[in-house]
């Protein structure tokens, strides 16, 4: 007896096991699928849609032999299934041609200035989770009063105002008139040489040199775009979070607490904001996917030698390949930060985990 | 404003005809959307904008593209004669925002125009006939929901060529995505209901069925996205304008207005900061407007 029901668990976890099994190989094609369409997308903008390529790469002045050159560069010779077939091929090796701008490869120079966009984007998002989560859970709480008005009020001109305008804004008032913060740019030249850059990330490296001047000087200079880029994460995060939590508040587990005698404090921040937490990840991780969309506009206007000022910049000089390797490296990361948040929800949900 | 009698014939429980049930179901939605006023003011905005659009000739005091006197009128800060100051090139900005309505105003119906009906297609067929097709078209969906949209916008200009027409299309690429989910997920809910059964019953070919009796069912949900997504439109146009890929000097796009104003904004704040009051004010009453309507047309997804 005992012998036939172990079996049957036995079974009952392989069929499990498979079933999980094939989730995963199911999910591992999903994302096959996303990248190559990534691929697929990037070479289309690059090869097809253009009237001519190769003007797109090399100018309408390039002489006839450059043209000539750059023609067989770019394999137009070749069908169309093999031009990408080299594509896929070359960018899986890490190699996204050369820019025509800067005369290096694309890689390197994405890998040089993408700290200073990582850097921006964390301190934006810490900002935003830091100050949205407890402001949306008010909100809540305050529902229909000031509070949750003036958190309505900030989400609309969040949704609203372009983030440019802003930036301007700021700078004419912060900088220019009362002088709180240092200008565009990333750091003083005062202090560029002052320490090595170990992590590229100038908050860390100043710290590692014991370099406070400096580190002031850093922190001064990313102020105000990352407050402004704080901003517009946290009138989403803090939108969300309000009716995460207005939700969570409905439920009975939280009458039973207050039944039992628990605290309102720690009914809302223990218990309700706990539960409200897991699909609050996924927000904050779309929302830091979503600022690398913001540092493009935001990097313009405040000088800051990040991965948007090195797309615009790329743009405004048709440097078409360097355009196409930002592109295929901010759409990566953000499908990469998608996913993240995907398997977060499951390991923190049990609900989403058994089925 | 309207008459007792008419009130009544609207409001019936019992109406006699059809129009009268559809007036009447109108005019209910118009009553829950007139009490919600941060909607009537946002409506208001749009209505505003539009007018402007129309009347632009005779709104504007001055020609937008061409200035005053170099020597004397460039840079002028705001006053009586100039509302709103004047550029470096002495022309006068509340005309040319006034003129720039029409630019975002066309850049708004075209993409709508556009994209809409392409969210539409993609999303109604891999709804109702599922299966591979399902697979392939929601795989597709996914690449284009895969880059951020200015970004997709970004690499689609600079592979056209700057200019406000391609700024539309790119705009109009990067926005149909979201509508084509949309319309499949409305799509599931619809296609195996028993009026859907019974008109494949009468014969009534697959397009038939799309077309005329699913798409209708869709569209109210589609719509208010749209509406709620037109202020990103504008947003995403205006920087597309003020990295220099959208419309072209002398056009005075409000984004490109920015932009041109950025250089001298220590000195002569107005340049650069009155066409952002204008992009502000507009998406404002897009999105408050976006919002009444998904109140009552669409309560489920009242957050």
């Amino acid at each position: 007896m005992s012998f036939i029901d172990r079996g049957g668990v036995q079974s009952h976890a392989l069929f499990h096991l498979r079933r999980r099994g094939w989730a995963v190989l199911r999910f591992a094609g999903q994302i096959t699928f996303t990248f190559f369409g990534l691929l697929l997308a990037t070479f289309l903008i690059g090869r097809v849609v253009p009237v001519d390529p190769v003007l797109a790469v090399v100018g309408d002045r390039a002489s006839q032999s450059t043209y000539d050159a750059a023609y067989i560069a770019l394999g137009l010779d070749k069908p169309l299934w093999e031009q990408f077939y080299l594509y896929t091929v070359r960018v899986l090796q890490g190699d996204f041609g050369q820019s025509f701008l800067t005369k290096r490869p694309i890689v390197e120079d994405i890998a040089r200035v993408f700290p200073a966009t990582l850097e921006l984007a964390t301190v934006a998002i810490l900002l935003g989770t830091l100050i949205g989560v407890p402001v949306g859970v008010l909100a809540a709480v305050r529902q229909g009063r000031l509070t949750d008005q003036i958190v309505r009020v900030l989400g609309l001109v969040g949704y609203s105002a372009p983030i440019f305008w802003l930036g301007l804004l700021g700078l004419l008032v912060f900088y220019a008139n009362l002088g709180w913060v240092a200008g565009p740019g990333r750091i003083d030249i005062a202090y560029e040489y002052n320490f090595t850059k170990v992590t590229g990330i100038l908050l860390i490296d100043t710290a590692i040199a014991g370099e406070w001047a400096a580190f002031g000087n850093v922190v001064s200079h990313l102020a105000l775009p990352a407050t402004l880029l704080g901003y517009f994460s946290m009138a989403y995060i803090s939108r969300m979070t309000r009716s995460f939590m207005l939700a969570e508040l409905a439920q009975e587990y939280v009458t039973t607490a207050r039944v039992k005698g628990v605290s309102e404090a720690r009914i809302i921040w223990g218990h309700a904001l706990r539960n409200a937490a897991v699909p609050l990840v996924t927000v904050i991780a779309l929302s830091y996917a979503s600022l690398l969309e913001g540092s493009v506009l935001t990097e313009t206007v405040f000088a800051w030698p990040g991965l948007g000022m090195y797309l615009t910049n790329s743009l405004q000089n048709a440097d078409m390949n360097a355009v196409l390797g930002c592109t295929l490296v901010i759409g990566a990361i953000f499908v990469g930060l998608n996913l993240l948040s995907d398997l977060l929800y499951a390991v923190l949900d049990p609900r989403v985990r058994r089925s | 404003m309207i008459g007792a009698a008419r009130r009544d014939w609207l409001l019936t429980e019992a109406p006699a005809s059809r129009r009268q049930a559809r007036l009447g179901q109108s005019y209910r939605l118009w009553m829950a959307f007139s009490r919600n006023r941060l909607a009537m003011v946002g409506l208001g905005i749009v209505l505003a904008l539009v007018a402007m659009a129309i009347f632009a000739d005779v709104i504007a005091p001055y020609d937008p593209l061409r200035g005053g006197g170099l020597r004397t009128a460039r840079l002028l800060p705001p006053s009586a004669e100039h509302l709103m100051g004047t550029d470096d090139q002495a022309r006068d900005i509340f005309s040319r925002i006034v003129h720039g309505s029409r630019i975002t105003l066309m850049v708004v119906a075209l993409v709508a125009v556009i994209a809409t009906p392409i969210g539409l297609l993609v999303g109604t067929c891999a709804g109702y006939f599922g299966g591979w097709v399902d697979t392939v078209l929601m795989r597709i969906t996914d690449v284009f929901l895969a880059f951020p949209r200015l970004i997709l916008a970004l690499a689609f200009v600079a592979a056209l060529g700057p200019g406000i027409e391609n700024a539309i299309i790119a705009i109009a690429i990067t926005s149909w995505p979201p509508y084509a989910r949309l319309a499949r997920a409305e799509t599931l809910t619809i296609r195996d209901t028993d009026h859907i059964a019974a008109i494949r019953l009468q014969g009534a070919s697959s397009a038939r069925i799309l077309w005329g009796h699913v798409t209708p069912l869709c569209l109210s949900s589609v719509i208010v996205r749209v509406t709620l997504d037109m202020a990103g439109i504008i947003l995403t146009a205006a920087g597309l304008g003020f990295l220099g890929l959208g419309a072209q000097p002398p056009q005075p796009e409000w984004g490109a207005m920015i932009a041109a104003g950025r250089g001298y904004i220590i000195d002569y704040w107005w340049v650069a900061t009155m066409p952002g009051i204008a992009i502000f004010v507009v998406s404002l009453g897009f999105n408050l407007l976006g919002d009444g309507l998904r109140d009552i047309l669409d309560p489920k997804a009242r957050t």
